[in-house]
C-alpha cells in the first residue's frame, strides 16, 4: 500500500513511529512523510526535518511551521502524494479527533488512491490505556477523518523508563483492543534500548527513540 | 501503575487528586491541554470547569471560589498571567489561598509559543501591585509537577496566600511516566475564615482587600510580612546534585536544570568537578542551600531560559562571596548541554 496514515491519541507515540517507519522505508525507495499535525506546535514530525532529510525522506510540513505565520493550514504540495511515482507516503496525523479532522478533506482522494490507516495505541498513556477508551477514541477519530482504520499498532511504552516487561505486559491489552474494534493487530513495537542487544520477540518491531528531549 | 502523561495533563490530574474541584481558565498555548483536560474530567467528578470570557474573569472566579473555602485554581501562559496579576494581588490582599499555574512561553508582549523562563521576576517579585509575595514552585519533571501541585495547595492553605507552579512550555508539552497519588492521602486544613454561610451560628466572615484607613492597612501588611518570614524559614527547597566536591556549581531550575544536569554528567565523565543546585522553591528562594554551597565552590553559573533573571538572587543569597556567572538563551530557545558545558569549563 503506497499511503500509510498514522492516527491515535496525542502522546501515544505516533510521531516517533512515523519517523521510524519513514526512515526504514527510505532504505528501499523514495519516501515522503507528511506532517499533518496542525493542532499542536510541539513534538511534531516537522521538528525532525534534519533527521529525515539526512536519510533522503521528503517532508511535507504545515505552511510556515515553526514561524510566526504557523497557522492551521495544509500545504498545497500535499496533493503531490497522489501523483504517479510519489513513492511510499506516510501521513502523521495530529492527535485525537481534533488532529484527525485535517484528514477529512483528503478522505475522497485517499479512498480513491487506497490507503492503510494504522491506529496507534499505548497501554500506558493516560486516558487511552484501556481497550474501552481506545475503542471510543477510535470511533471519534474515524468520524473526524472520514476514514476507517485498517489495523492496530501496539506502541505501548513508558518513555525512557520502558523495560521489556512493560512491553510484554501490554500484549493482552493490545489483543483485547483488537478484538473489541474488530481490527487486526499488525504488530507491537519495542524501543531498541529496552531490547539490550536481544532480537525483538515474535510479533514485535524494534523502534529507535527519535523524538527526544532537548537534554538527551 | 505508572502512566504516561503530558506535563499539562499531569498538573490537572494532580490538582483533582489534591481535592480541587474548581477550575477557571482561558485557553493559551502552551498550557491549553491543562484546561482541555479539566474540561473532560471535572464534569465526571461533580466539579466545575469554566472557560471564562477572559483571563481576568477567570482569576476573579478563583478569588470567589477560594473565599468560599474550596480549593480553586487557574492556569495560563505568560501573557495570560500578566492579565491575571490584578486578581492575584487582590487574593494576596485578601489572604486567600489559590493555585495559579504559569506554563511560560517567550516574551515580552505576545512573544512566542516556545518554552521560556522569562517570567521569573514576575513570579517572584511582582505578580501584581502592592506589598506581597506568593509561593513559587518550580518543577523539573512531569512527576515533580504532580508532587508539587499537592505541596502548593497545602502550602497555600497553610499560609493563606496564593501559590504558583512556574513551569514552561517544554515541561507542559513533554510526556513522562508518572505515579499519581490517591485522592485524600493528605489532610486539608480547616478554613474557619471562609465566607461560606454563617447559619446564624457565628459572626459573618468578610473577605476584602480594601482598607481606606492607612494605619489599619499598614498593620495588615506588616502582619503578612511577619508570616512571610516564617514561610522563608520553613518552605525553602532545593535539590543538590554532586555539589559536595564541586569547584563550580550550576544553579538552574525547571527545564534548564534538565539541560544543566546533562552538562554536569558530561563534565563528571571528563573528571571535572561540577555540580548542580536546583531551586525547587523560587520564592522563598533557597538561600540556606546556596549559602552552604558557597562555602565550598569557587564559582557559580546560573543557567536560565531568559536574559538572567535569577542571577542577582543567587548573588544576594551568597553575599557575593564567589563570582556568579550567567548563561542563557531566550525567546523560546533552549540551551544545549554542550553550550552549558563549554561555559562551565571556562570557570574551572
Amino acid at each position: 500500500m503506497p499511503i500509510t496514515v498514522i492516527c491515535g491519541h496525542y502522546g501515544c507515540g505516533k510521531t516517533n513511529l512515523a519517523l521510524n517507519l519513514a526512515l526504514e522505508a527510505a532504505e528501499s525507495g523514495p519516501v515522503t512523510l507528511v506532517d499533518l499535525d496542525i493542532v499542536n506546535p510541539y513534538f511534531r514530525s516537522s521538528d525532525y526535518g534534519d533527521i529525515l532529510r539526512g536519510s533522503g525522506v521528503g517532508l511535507i510540513a504545515p505552511v510556515f511551521a515553526g514561524t510566526t505565520l504557523d497557522t492551521p493550514t495544509l500545504p498545497p504540495e500535499i496533493h503531490s502524494i497522489f501523483a504517479p511515482g510519489a513513492g511510499k507516503v506516510f501521513i502523521d496525523a495530529g492527535g485525537d479527533d481534533a488532529g484527525a479532522t485535517a484528514l477529512g478533506g483528503l478522505s475522497p482522494r485517499l479512498k480513491e488512491a487506497g490507503y492503510e490507516l494504522i491506529y496507534v495505541i499505548n497501554r500506558y498513556r493516560a486516558l487511552s490505556g484501556t481497550p474501552e477508551e481506545c475503542a471510543a477514541l477510535l470511533h471519534e477519530i474515524e468520524s473526524a477523518a472520514r476514514l476507517k482504520a485498517t489495523g492496530i499498532v501496539n506502541n505501548s511504552h513508558l518513555g525512557t523508563q520502558t523495560k521489556m516487561e512493560h512491553v510484554l505486559d501490554a500484549l493482552a491489552f493490545a489483543r483485547e483492543t483488537a478484538e473489541m474494534t474488530g481490527l487486526p493487530l499488525l504488530y507491537s513495537t519495542v524501543p531498541d534500548f529496552a531490547l539490550r542487544g536481544e532480537a525483538p520477540p515474535e510479533g514485535f518491531r524494534a523502534v529507535g527513540r527519535l523524538v527526544r528531549f532537548a537534554w538527551e | 501503575m505508572k502512566v504516561l502523561m503530558k506535563g499539562n495533563e499531569a498538573l490537572g490530574e494532580a490538582a483533582i487528586r489534591a481535592g480541587c474541584r474548581h477550575f477557571f481558565g482561558y485557553p493559551i498555548t502552551p498550557q491549553t491541554e491543562l484546561a482541555a483536560y479539566m474540561s473532560k474530567r471535572m464534569p465526571k467528578i461533580g466539579g466545575t470547569y469554566l472557560q471564562a470570557e477572559s483571563e481576568i474573569a477567570a482569576v476573579n472566579m478563583v478569588l470567589g471560589a477560594s473565599a468560599a473555602g474550596v480549593r480553586a485554581m487557574t492556569s495560563s501562559s505568560s501573557p495570560g498571567i500578566s492579565l491575571k496579576s490584578e486578581g492575584i494581588s487582590y487574593m494576596a490582599g485578601s489572604d486567600l489561598p489559590a493555585l495559579i499555574i504559569n506554563v511560560q512561553r517567550g516574551g515580552p508582549g505576545l512573544g512566542g509559543i516556545q518554552p521560556s523562563q522569562a517570567d521569573y521576576w514576575q513570579a517572584t517579585k511582582a505578580t501584581g501591585h502592592g506589598d506581597f509575595q506568593i509561593l513559587v514552585f518550580a518543577p523539573s519533571t512531569v512527576q515533580e509537577m504532580v508532587d508539587l501541585v499537592s505541596e502548593a495547595f497545602d502550602a497555600a492553605d497553610r499560609w493563606r496566600m496564593p501559590a504558583m507552579i512556574l513551569a514552561d512550555g517544554m515541561l507542559g508539552q513533554m510526556m513522562e511516566p508518572v505515579e499519581l497519588p490517591e485522592e485524600g492521602e493528605r489532610a486539608q486544613v480547616e478554613k474557619p475564615w471562609a465566607a461560606c454561610g454563617h447559619g446564624d451560628k457565628r459572626e459573618h466572615n468578610i473577605i476584602n482587600s480594601l482598607y481606606l484607613t492607612p494605619d489599619k492597612l499598614e498593620d495588615l501588611v506588616v502582619e503578612r510580612y511577619k508570616r512571610y518570614e516564617q514561610v522563608k524559614a520553613r518552605e525553602q527547597r532545593a535539590e543538590e546534585y554532586l555539589c559536595d566536591d564541586a569547584d563550580v556549581i550550576i544553579v538552574a531550575y525547571g527545564a534548564s536544570s534538565r539541560v544543566a544536569r546533562s552538562a554536569v554528567n558530561k563534565a563528571r565523565e571528563k573528571g571535572e568537578k561540577v555540580g548542580l543546585l536546583r531551586p525547587i522553591t523560587l520564592w522563598p528562594f533557597p538561600v540556606d542551600a546556596l549559602r552552604k554551597a558557597a562555602g565550598r565552590a569557587k564559582a557559580f553559573l546560573t543557567v536560565e531560559m531568559s536574559m538572567g533573571q535569577m542571577v542577582d538572587d543567587v548573588r544576594l543569597a551568597i553575599d557575593c562571596r564567589v563570582p556568579v556567572e550567567f548563561f542563557g538563551r531566550t525567546g523560546g530557545m533552549i540551551p544545549t548541554p554542550g553550550e552549558v558545558l563549554e561555559r562551565v569549563e571556562g570557570l574551572l
